[in-house]
C-alpha cells in the first residue's frame, strides 16, 4: 500500500507542472484557466478604479450564478475558486464563495480538494463559525490512507483551525507521530505546534512526545519540534534545563556539518536551525552558570566557524553574539562577542550597520565601553539619511542618558521628533523624552542638594519646562495620558526642597503666560488642559501679574472656538481656583453670565457651581485654599445630616435600603427558583433569601456609621470636575522613598569633583591636539561625540579593578530590583570620568585615580558583593517528588511524626551533603513538625555556606525557611538575607530574622511567611544573602526557589449544605469530561488521590458524584464537583476567582494521569 | 477584517516603496502592524517587492535569507520567474505552500520539493504581499 502512495506523491509534481505550463488537457480546463488569465488582463487594461469595481462586480455575479447552480462540476467550482481567491485579495467581498470552498475541500478529488484548503485557509478567520463545517472533513481526511490527504488535513491543521474543536482531531494527530513517513510526523508535529499557540492547557499532556520528536532520526521533525521548545522554554526556562546537553549536542552537530549537504544554503549548514538553536540556548542559560558552562564551547566554535561572507553568517554571527550577552558571562567569549559586533557597526552594509546598532542597545548596559569604541559611529548614524537608523541610534542614546548628556540626548531626540510625522513613532518618543525628563530633573535635584557642582549639561528647572513644553506641543493629544499626569504630579507633590519647588513652578506659570500671549498659535488640547491647571494652582506664586490678569487670559482662552469642552472644563476649574485671590470680579461674571445658558451640561454645571461659590467668597476661600492640592479635605460624605429623614421615611414605612451587590444577589437567587443544575434542591429559595434578609435591613444609621471611615478620606476637589482624581497619594509614596533613598546612596565625595575637572581638561587637551589635524566638521563630531559620551567611562576604570567588574555586570543583570540603585552608582562613576576612552586617556586617569579607584572597589565589593551562585538545576526538578513524599504524610500523619527525622535523606544525596544535612535536620525549626511542609533542598553553596530551604505549608499562610549552614571553621558575619520583593507576593519576615553572626559550622535559619497577593500559576522567590568572613570583604550569594499555585491552596472544610449555598453564589465556571482509566474506575480513590496531591477536602460522596472544597489562600475558595459516567468523569469547578478553576482543573488532569 | 487587510497592505506599499535603495531593509512596526514588536523585513526586486511582517522571535538576517530562498524557489518552478507567472497562476504558486513548504522544512533549500501538494506550516505571523505599481495588488496571510 504505502509503495502505491509512494509513487502517487513521487508522480504529482510532474502532473502539476504539466497543468501549469502546458495548461489542461481538456478543452474545458483550457477555456476556464483562459478565464482567470482573461480576468486579469482585463483588469491591466483599465485605467480607473471605477472602472475596476465594475468589472469585478459583474465577474462577481457570474461567479455566483455558477457557484450555486447544480450543474456545475466540481472542475469548474476548482476553477470559480481561483477566480474568487484572487477578487477576494483585491478586496471585494466574496463571502457567498465560502461555503462552496469548504464543499470543494469535502467533495473534490485531490487537487480539487487541494484548491478548496487553499481556498478556506485564505478566506476564513481563525474564529469564522463557517470554519466548524471543516472539522469533519478534516477529521476524515486525517483518517484517509492516501499520504497526501493526510497531508492536506495536517496542513490546514496548523494553518487555521477552531480552538474548541481541537479535542475532535487531537488523538489523530498524535497517532501521526508514529508515523513512518517524517513529512507526517513533521507535520503532526507543526500541527500540535499550532495546538500550543491557541491552546496551550490542551497539549499538556504530550510534552513526552515533544521530546521523543525532539530525538526523531529525521532531522525535519527535529527542527519542528524546536519551534515548540523554543515557546515553552520561553515561557518557562527552568523546566527545560535538563535538555540543554541535548540542544548544545545537536548544535555541534550542525556546525560541525554533520548533516546532509541538502541542508547548506550558500554552503552554511542549516543557518535557521543554528539560528533557533542559538536563540533557545540564550533562554536556557539565563542567569545560570551551570547551563551556561555546558553551552561555553559551542558558542565559541559557533562565533570561530562563521567567518565566511555571507549574509547569513551575519545572521549566525549576530545570534551568537546575543546569546554570549544574555547566558551567564565568560569574559573570553564576551571578547570575542565585542569585536563581532564591531564587526557589524562598522560593516559599510546597512543592514548590518542597523544590526550593530541594536546589538549595542541590548549590550550597553552590561558594557558602555563598547558604545565608547563605537562612538564616532554613533554619530555618523545620528545623520543618517535612513530615519530607521536615526531611530535605532536614538533608542541606543536612550539607554546610555545620564546626568550629563541628557540634555544633548534629549535635544537630539527632539529634532527628530519635529521632522517625523508618524503617529506611532510620536507617541514611542514622547514618552521616552518625558520619562527622562522626569527622571533626571530628580537626580538633578539631588545634585544640586548634595553635590552643588557647576555642571553646564546638568539639566535645571528651566529645561525641564522647556523640554516638557516640547513635548506637550509636539506630542499633542496622540501621547501617552500618564505623561500630563505624571508631570503634574511632580510639581504638585513637588520635592523636599521647598525653594526648587518654589522656583520649578514659578517658571512653569511664567513659561505658560508667555505661551499663551503668543497670537495665532494653536496648542494640543492636553497641552492647554495642563496650561490651565498649573495656571490655576500657582499664579498666586507671581509677583507682577494680578490674578484679574490671568483670568483674562484664561477667558480669552475659553472663547476660542478651536478648543474642546472638556478643555474649557478644565480652564472653568482654573478660573474658580482664582477668583478668590482676585479683587474685581468683572470677567468672572460676565463668564458665569456665558456659561449659565451653554448647551454643554457638563460646562453649565460648573458655570452654575462657580456662580454660586462667588456669592459666598468666605465659603469659597475655605474651599479653595492656595497650594494645597496635595492635601485632603474632611466632608462628612456618610451623609449623616439625612439620618432623620431616612428614620422618618421608614416609620412611614419605606423599605430600608439595601446596596446594589446585595440587590444584585437576591435577583440571582430568585433566578435560581428553576435551577434544575445539582444542588439547586438542596435548598429551597425561599430559605436562600429569609437567610440574607435579616442582614439586608439596615437603618439609615447604620449606613452611616459604616461610611464614616471612607468618607473621611474623600477630598473636596473631586467637586471640581474631577482634576484631583489625578493625584491619588498611592503610587507616587514608594517613587519618592526611592528619591529620597538615592540621595543618601550617593556618597558625594569631594575628590571626585575634582577628578571630574581634570578628566574634562584632558578632553579640552585632546580636542586642541587634534584641531590641527582634522576638518572643522569632524571637529564639531568629536564635540558632540564628548557631549554625548560624557560620563560613560566609568565602566574602563571599574575594568582596571578586574573582578569588581564582573561582579557589577552580574549585580546588574541579575537583580532587577536593585537597579535604580545600581545606576545612581553608574552615576556616581559617571561623574568622577567624564571622559571618553581612547586608550591614552585611560592610562591618563589611571595615574590619577588610581589611589581614589582602590578606595572605591572596596565600596564597590561592599555593595555588589562577590557572588558565585550556584542554582541548583537538579534539586528544582526534584521539587514535584518533595512534594509527592510530602503529600503522602499528608494521607498518614500518625506515621508521619515517627518517620520525621528520616524524610530528610533524599536516596540520590551524597555522602557528604548527607552529613550535612542531618546537621541541617537538626536544627529544623521546632514549629515544622507541627505542620506540614516539604523536604530540605540545597538552593546555593560555596566554600563557606551552604544554604537549604523549604515549605511549610501553615494553615493561613506559606511559611519559607531558609536554613544557612557554615561549613567553614571560621565565625561568619554581618550575615543579612534579603528577599526580593516579587509582584505577585507579599512577603513578610519573620521576628529575629536578621543574625549579626552564624558561628562555625552551625545552622542559622531565616524565616520568611508568604502570601499570595494575586493568583499565578507559578513563581520564583529570589534574593540574596550577604556576610562577611573574618572582618574582610563581604560575599554576596544569590538563590532561588520556585513557588506554584499549589502551595497556597488548602482545604476548606465545609459541610455538604454549606457547600449548596456556596456553590450557587459563585459566578466563575469551568466544565471538563475526562476519560478516566481502568485503576481510577472508583470514584472514592481518584478523590483520595486528589485531597493528597492537591491538598483538597472531600467534602461528600454521594452516589456517582463526588464533593471536593478547597481555598486559595488567603480566602479565594473553590469548589469542585465530580459525576462519573461510564468510564467519563465530568469535572465541575466553580470559584469566586476566575483564574483559579483553570488553574486546579490542569492540576487534577495532571493528577489522574498520574496515578 | 477586510478592510484593514487592504489598507496594511496599502500602508505597507507607501512605506516600502518610498525607501531608496541604499537604506536598511528593515522598517520598524507602526501601529497597523501590531506595534513595536512587529517589523516589516523586505526585499526588492525589479518590480517587485516581497514583504514579510515578523515579530520579535524571528531573526532580520535569517528572514531576509529566507525572501531569497523563496524567489529561488519561485524561479526554479517558473524558469525565469516574473510578475506575470505569480499573477497569472495564483493557484499554482500559492506563497502560502511555498512559503511553509520552506520554512517548515526548516528553511532548507528543497525547493525540488515546491510541487508537492502538501503544505507543512510553520505558523509565522507574517504577511506576505506582493505590489504591482499601479494596479494589482495581493496578499495573503500566512
Amino acid at each position: 500500500m504505502s509503495d502505491i502512495v509512494e509513487k502517487t506523491l513521487t508522480a504529482l509534481p510532474g502532473l502539476f507542472l504539466q497543468n501549469q505550463s502546458v495548461g489542461g488537457p481538456t478543452a474545458a480546463k483550457a477555456s476556464f484557466s483562459s478565464r482567470l488569465g482573461g480576468l486579469v488582463r482585463g483588469i491591466t487594461a483599465l485605467t480607473s478604479k471605477h472602472e475596476e469595481e465594475k468589472l469585478i462586480q459583474q465577474e462577481l455575479n457570474n461567479l455566483k450564478a455558477t457557484v450555486s447552480a447544480p450543474t456545475t462540476t466540481l472542475k469548474m467550482m476548482k476553477e470559480c475558486m481561483v477566480r474568487l481567491i484572487y477578487c477576494e485579495m483585491l478586496g471585494y467581498d466574496a463571502s457567498f464563495g465560502y461555503i462552496h470552498a469548504i464543499k470543494l475541500a469535502q467533495q473534490g478529488n485531490l487537487l480539487e480538494k487541494r484548491v478548496g484548503y487553499l481556498a478556506v485557509s485564505l478566506f476564513l478567520h481563525e474564529s469564522h463559525e463557517l470554519l466548524l463545517l471543516l472539522v469533519n472533513t478534516v477529521v476524515k481526511d486525517l483518517q484517509s490512507t492516501n499520504l497526501v490527504e493526510v497531508c492536506m488535513a495536517l496542513t490546514v491543521v496548523s494553518q487555521i483551525f477552531p480552538r474548541e474543536m481541537i479535542p475532535a482531531v487531537l488523538p489523530l494527530i498524535e497517532d501521526k507521530l508514529q508515523h513512518s513517513k517524517e513529512i507526517i510526523r513533521r507535520k503532526a508535529v507543526l500541527a500540535l505546534y499550532k495546538f500550543y499557540l491557541i491552546a496551550p492547557n490542551q497539549v499538556q499532556h504530550i510534552h513526552v512526545k515533544f521530546r521523543k520528536a525532539l530525538c526523531d532520526r529525521d532531522v525535519g521533525v527535529m527542527a519542528a519540534s524546536l519551534h515548540i521548545y523554543f515557546r515553552m522554554i520561553k515561557e518557562n526556562s527552568s523546566a527545560y534545563k535538563d535538555l540543554t546537553g541535548s540542544f548544545v549536542t545537536i548544535l555541534k552537530q550542525v556546525v560541525g556539518g554533520k548533516l546532509p549537504v541538502d541542508f547548506n544554503y550558500h554552503s552554511v549548514p542549516a543557518p535557521w536551525l543554528q539560528i533557533q538553536l542559538l536563540r533557545i540556548l540564550g533562554l536556557l542559560g539565563k542567569d545560570d552558570q551551570r547551563t551556561s558552562e555546558l553551552m561555553y564551547d559551542v558558542l565559541d566554535e559557533s562565533l570561530r566557524r562563521a567567518e565566511l561572507n555571507h549574509n547569513v553568517t551575519y545572521a549566525i554571527l549576530f545570534e551568537c553574539v546575543h546569546t554570549v550577552y544574555s547566558i551567564y558571562p565568560k569574559s573570553e567569549l564576551l571578547e570575542k562577542a565585542a569585536k563581532c559586533i564591531g564587526k557589524f557597526v562598522l560593516s559599510p552594509k546597512i543592514n548590518l550597520k542597523y544590526l550593530g546598532l541594536k546589538a549595542l542597545t541590548y549590550v550597553i548596559q552590561q558594557d558602555p565601553t563598547l558604545a565608547l569604541q563605537h562612538q564616532m559611529t554613533i554619530i555618523e548614524c545620528l545623520d543618517h539619511p535612513d530615519p530607521i537608523i536615526k531611530r535605532e541610534t536614538l533608542e541606543l542614546l536612550y539607554r546610555i542618558t545620564n546626568a550629563q548628556n541628557i540634555t544633548v540626548i534629549v535635544q537630539k531626540m527632539l529634532e527628530y521628533l519635529q521632522q517625523s510625522k508618524e503617529e506611532y513613532i510620536i507617541v514611542n518618543l514622547v514618552g521616552k523624552i518625558a520619562e527622562l525628563a522626569e527622571k533626571y530633573l530628580l537626580v538633578a535635584f539631588g545634585n544640586v542638594l548634595v553635590l552643588n557642582t557647576v555642571d553646564t549639561y546638568a539639566p535645571d528647572n528651566a529645561w525641564f519646562i522647556q523640554t516638557m513644553n516640547a513635548v506637550f506641543s509636539v506630542g499633542g493629544d496622540v501621547m501617552h495620558p500618564d505623561i500630563p499626569n505624571n508631570f503634574l504630579r511632580l510639581l504638585a507633590e513637588g520635592f523636599d526642597d521647598e525653594t526648587e519647588n518654589h522656583q520649578l513652578r514659578l517658571y512653569a506659570v511664567q513659561s505658560y503666560l508667555t505661551l499663551l500671549d503668543v497670537e495665532n498659535v494653536f496648542y494640543p488640547q492636553r497641552f492647554l488642559q495642563v496650561m490651565s491647571w498649573v495656571l490655576g494652582e500657582y499664579s498666586y506664586l507671581l509677583n507682577k501679574e494680578t490674578p484679574e490678569e490671568v483670568i483674562t487670559k484664561l477667558y480669552k482662552l475659553l472663547m476660542n472656538d478651536s478648543i474642546s469642552s472638556e478643555t474649557k472644563a478644565w480652564i472653568i476649574a482654573a478660573v474658580t481656583k482664582l477668583t478668590p485671590q482676585a479683587h474685581s470680579s468683572n470677567i468672572v461674571e460676565r463668564l458665569i453670565q456665558e456659561f449659565t445658558t451653554s448647551l454643554d451640561t457638563s460646562l453649565r454645571q460648573l458655570a452654575f457651581e462657580l456662580k454660586h461659590l462667588h456669592e459666598n467668597v468666605k465659603l469659597m476661600k475655605s474651599l479653595l485654599p492656595i497650594d494645597k492640592s496635595c492635601e485632603d479635605m474632611v466632608v462628612d460624605a456618610s451623609l449623616s445630616f439625612l439620618d432623620g429623614f431616612v428614620a422618618e421615611e421608614l416609620t412611614q414605612g419605606a423599605a430600608p435600603y439595601k446596596p446594589h451587590h446585595q440587590r444584585q444577589e437576591e435577583k440571582l437567587s430568585q433566578e435560581k427558583v428553576l435551577n434544575f443544575e445539582p444542588y439547586g434542591l438542596s435548598f429551597s429559595s425561599s430559605g436562600f433569601t429569609g437567610r440574607q434578609s435579616p442582614a439586608g435591613i439596615s437603618l439609615g444609621s447604620d449606613i452611616s456609621g459604616n461610611s464614616t471611615e471612607t468618607g473621611l478620606k474623600e477630598t473636596n476637589g473631586l467637586k471640581l470636575e474631577g482634576i484631583k482624581k489625578l493625584w491619588g497619594k498611592e503610587g507616587y509614596l514608594p517613587k519618592k522613598e526611592s528619591k529620597t533613598g538615592d540621595e543618601t546612596e550617593a556618597p558625594p565625595v569631594p575628590q571626585e569633583s575634582i577628578i571630574m575637572e581634570n578628566g574634562d581638561q584632558t578632553v579640552t587637551k585632546k580636542d586642541q591636539s587634534q584641531v590641527l589635524t582634522q576638518s572643522k566638521e569632524e571637529k564639531e563630531k568629536q564635540l558632540l561625540a564628548s557631549s554625548l559620551f560624557v560620563g560613560l567611562g566609568s565602566e574602563s576604570t571599574i575594568n582596571l579593578l578586574g573582578k569588581a567588574d564582573t561582579v557589577s555586570h552580574k549585580f546588574r543583570r541579575k537583580s532587577k530590583i536593585k537597579e535604580t540603585k545600581s545606576e545612581e552608582t553608574t552615576t556616581d562613576q559617571n561623574i568622577i570620568c567624564s571622559s571618553f576612552s581612547s586608550s591614552s586617556n585611560v592610562t591618563y586617569e589611571e595615574d590619577y585615580c588610581l589611589d581614589n579607584l582602590q578606595d572605591r572597589g572596596d565600596k564597590e565589593l561592599k555593595k555588589f558583593s562577590l557572588s558565585s551562585e550556584l542554582l541548583d538545576s537538579e534539586s528544582l526538578t526534584e521539587l514535584p517528588l518533595v512534594e509527592k513524599i510530602s503529600n503522602c504524610r499528608l494521607s498518614t500523619p500518625s506515621l508521619f511524626a515517627d518517620n520525621n527525622m528520616e524524610v530528610f535523606h533524599p536516596p540520590q544525596a551524597t555522602a557528604a551533603s548527607v552529613a550535612n544535612e542531618i546537621s541541617l535536620a537538626s536544627s529544623l525549626l521546632e514549629e515544622t513538625s507541627e505542620h506540614i511542609h516539604s523536604d530540605l533542598m540545597e538552593v546555593c553553596n560555596n566554600e563557606t555556606i551552604s544554604m537549604s530551604s523549604y515549605k511549610i505549608w501553615k494553615d493561613d499562610c506559606l511559611l519559607v525557611v531558609w536554613s544557612v549552614f557554615n561549613k567553614s571553621g571560621l565565625e561568619l558575619k554581618s550575615a543579612n538575607l534579603e528577599i526580593a520583593p516579587a509582584e505577585n507576593f507579599k512577603i513578610t519576615e519573620q521576628p529575629e530574622c536578621c543574625l549579626p553572626v552564624i558561628e562555625a559550622e552551625s545552622t542559622k535559619n531565616f524565616q520568611y511567611s508568604v502570601q499570595m497577593e494575586k493568583p499565578f500559576a507559578e513563581g520564583n522567590l529570589s534574593g540574596f544573602i550577604t556576610y562577611q568572613v573574618m572582618d574582610t570583604h563581604s560575599v554576596q550569594l544569590e538563590f532561588s526557589v520556585n513557588l506554584s499555585l499549589l502551595d497556597f491552596i488548602r482545604p476548606l472544610k465545609i459541610s455538604t449544605e454549606d457547600f449548596g449555598k456556596l456553590w450557587l453564589s459563585f459566578a466563575n465556571d469551568v466544565k471538563q469530561n475526562v476519560k478516566m482509566s481502568e485503576s481510577q474506575a472508583a470514584l472514592s480513590s481518584t478523590l483520595k488521590a486528589l485531597q493528597q496531591e492537591l491538598r483538597l477536602h472531600v467534602v461528600d460522596i454521594i452516589g456517582n458524584e463526588g464533593l471536593l472544597a478547597c481555598q486559595l489562600l488567603p480566602s479565594f475558595p473553590c469548589l469542585l464537583h465530580f459525576r462519573v459516567h461510564g468510564d467519563i468523569l465530568a469535572l465541575w469547578f466553580r470559584s469566586s476567582c476566575s483564574t483559579l478553576p483553570d488553574y486546579l482543573l490542569y492540576q487534577c488532569q495532571k493528577v489522574m494521569e498520574g496515578s | 477584517s477586510e478592510d484593514t487587510q487592504q489598507q496594511i497592505t496599502r500602508e505597507t506599499f507607501h512605506l516600502v516603496s518610498k525607501r531608496d535603495e541604499n537604506v536598511c531593509n528593515f522598517l520598524e512596526g507602526g501601529l497597523l502592524i501590531g506595534g513595536s514588536d512587529n517589523k516589516l523585513i523586505y526585499r526588492h526586486y525589479a518590480t517587485l517587492y516581497f514583504v514579510f511582517c515578523v515579530d520579535s522571535s524571528e531573526s532580520e538576517l535569517g528572514i531576509l535569507d529566507l525572501i531569497q530562498v523563496f524567489v529561488e524557489t519561485l524561479d526554479k518552478c517558473f524558469e525565469n520567474v516574473c510578475e506575470l507567472d505569480l499573477i497569472f497562476h495564483v493557484d499554482k504558486t500559492n506563497m502560502n505552500d511555498i512559503v511553509t513548504q520552506i520554512d517548515a522544512q526548516n528553511k532548507l533549500e528543497q525547493s525540488e520539493n515546491v510541487n508537492l501538494p502538501e503544505i507543512p506550516r510553520n505558523i509565522d505571523t507574517g504577511d506576505i504581499s506582493i505590489k504591482v505599481p499601479n494596479l494589482l495588488s495581493f496578499k495573503e496571510k500566512i
